[in-house]
């Protein structure tokens, strides 16, 4: 985005939702919200007409192990009439639910299962939170900082018992880090 | 009389070893009759965990990996990463690479939609159509091959610009393509775009209105096969893209026929694209000229100590990226493929999310199936053009 586009949406941002703390990186703007606020602060991002943000293009967690609050939904927001971004980002620890924008946007319907199963963020009030991706019986959540790169169960064919059986996973080999870790 | 028995509805398993399936969908399907009344895709078979994986790769490692999510237009997924890498070291790719990058991009998209077009035919039963269009796609793979050795998984784009410039001749024969492609283009219409069976089966079949449409995210043909006039390509400009002269076309009524035209249009379109690329490139370097970014060459490497270091650094710790995080989205073949990257400084990234065009066609599966016929079903999934390979990610 533009820095003139950017300029113009902090202005409407700041006009229209004065409450919201607001972050301005180089080529995009980041608004915080809390879970109390989160459906109607959406519900007024869609529905004004000069924000007009009809469309959710994702939405995901990121996990950050080290914060008070270690869980963070991350929403993009698009408007193809105004042609403008927005981020919402919203931090949560485990327990506490984070209320599903189904109602606002239909399509989050798979990206909050998503999301539930790879960070464990429960969402309240989305209809199936099932799993989506991963096995039908599968345990952990994969993409937490916590979680290993090989998993932790294998599942192989036994002979003896003559059928696929999971076990957990016994690496010969560990895997190869040769440079520092990620640092968070 | 008997008395009437009431109905129960009965469970259909449509996949996920189905051909209609395009690749590994379970769709559950409960019907009435041949009614369907509710549609539960079940998906995951393809997940690799490409999203984990990247947060221990270095940021040239995770190239090879978009070639893998859509497999079936693996250059246009290189294309978000390479920007995003690029967005958030700042640099910019040479102008030559960023042409190359397009022209490459555009081929892509032939690739895909020869596929859409090919495979929707076969779904429906126009059989010829697959022929004719694997024909023009083994011509394309031939210049993926000439470029980079692949005929599929690529990596050919870098971080700053290509892997390698065009080999000789190549321009030449992509131009010479570019000649003789419409033509083709005209021979599937002729087979397809006034056919009474092919109509039959298309039209008002998953029709999603223009709000219904943003609604359930959908981006790309689909989205403009259902009204909507938007293009990253012409609304954020990315790359050269904002000097060539192509024009977006939209469809009225969003069924799957609509989007049918939206994809052959499209196809015209990319050939417009890339002749006008290649009247416009000019020699020069391509890729970003730092021994930080980009390998040193060979010659200077046999040489010079410090070309030696900068390659070993390079393909062993990979270079370091400043903190901060961006969101770049490109228009792929099927709509916005967008990466969302983190970085907390060094080699690697501390969270990738890979915002897949297919996922919301896919869901949005089963709102449109509602009320269609079985044998719809199969039309509907055809006409979403889905791949999983960046559905499971």
């Amino acid at each position: 985005m533009t820095q003139e586009k950017l300029d113009r949406l902090e202005q409407l941002i700041t006009d229209r939702l004065p409450e919201l703390a607001r972050e301005r990186l180089a080529d995009a703007l980041i608004v915080r919200v809390t879970p109390e606020t989160l459906v109607a602060t959406m519900t007024r991002l869609r529905d004004d007409p000069e924000l007009n943000f009809t469309q959710m293009v994702d939405l995901t967690g990121v996990h950050y192990p080290q914060r008070e609050k270690p869980l963070e939904v991350v929403y993009q927001l698009l408007s193809v009439h105004k042609n403008h971004r927005l981020r919402v980002k919203l931090a949560v620890d485990e327990q506490t639910p984070v209320p599903s924008v189904i109602d606002v946007w239909w399509c989050a319907d798979w990206f909050e299962r998503e999301t539930y199963e790879m960070f464990g963020i429960l969402f309240s009030g989305h209809p199936d939170l099932r799993r989506l991706l991963t096995d039908y019986d599968f345990e952990g959540y994969p993409l937490r900082k916590d979680f290993p790169l090989s998993g932790l169960t294998e599942v192989r064919y036994d002979p003896a018992q003559r059928r696929v059986i999971r076990q957990s996973l016994q690496m010969v080999h560990p895997n190869r880090e040769p440079y520092q870790a990620n640092p968070s | 009389m008997a008395e009437q028995k009431e109905f129960q509805t009965f469970s259909v398993n449509f996949g996920p070893q189905h051909p209609a399936a395009h690749g590994v969908l379970r769709l559950l399907l409960d019907l009435d009759g041949e009614v369907v009344e509710r549609a539960d895709p079940h998906i995951g078979f393809l997940h690799r965990g490409t999203e984990k994986l990247l947060e221990h790769k270095t940021y040239l490692q995770g190239v090879p990996y978009f070639d893998r999510l859509d497999y079936m237009s693996p250059m246009a997924e290189e294309y978000s990463w390479v920007l995003a890498v690029e967005r958030l070291l700042g640099i910019q790719a040479p102008e030559r690479a960023q042409y190359i990058r397009v022209i490459f991009a555009e081929l892509t998209r032939m690739l895909n939609h020869l596929l859409f077009l090919g495979a929707h035919g076969l779904d429906v039963g126009a059989m010829t159509m697959f022929i004719y269009a694997f024909r023009e796609r083994e011509e394309i793979f031939d210049m993926y091959e000439a470029v980079c050795g692949a005929r599929i998984h690529a990596a050919y784009f870098r971080p700053g610009g290509v892997a390698v410039d065009l080999p000789e001749g190549l321009a030449e024969r992509i131009l010479a393509f570019t000649d003789s492609f419409p033509s083709k283009i005209d021979e599937y219409e002729t087979l397809l775009t006034g056919n009474r069976i092919w109509k039959q089966r298309l039209v008002d079949i998953g029709v999603a209105t223009a709000a219904e449409a943003l609604d359930m995210g959908f981006a790309g043909p689909m989205l403009r096969g259902s009204g909507v006039a938007w293009d990253l390509r012409k609304s954020e400009p990315y790359d050269v893209y904002d000097r060539l002269d192509f024009d977006i076309p939209v469809g009225k009524n969003g069924d799957c026929y609509d989007r049918y035209l939206v994809r052959v249009d499209e196809l015209r379109q990319s050939n417009r694209i890339i002749r006008q690329c290649l009247e416009q490139m000019k020699p020069g370097p391509v890729r970003y000229e730092s021994c930080k970014i980009s390998p040193p060459r060979r010659q200077e490497m046999q040489s010079g100590m410090e070309s030696l270091i900068h390659h070993f650094k390079l393909f062993s710790e990979g270079f370091q990226a400043p903190a901060g995080e961006v969101y770049v989205a490109t228009e792929s073949p099927k709509g916005e493929f967008g990466v969302y990257l983190i970085s907390h400084g060094g080699n690697k990234p501390y969270r990738v999310k890979i915002r897949a065009a297919g996922f919301n066609h896919l869901q949005a599966v089963k709102r449109m199936a509602l009320g269609h016929m079985l044998a719809d079903v199969t039309t509907l999934v055809g006409s979403v053009d889905i791949v999983f390979g960046e559905i499971d990610r």
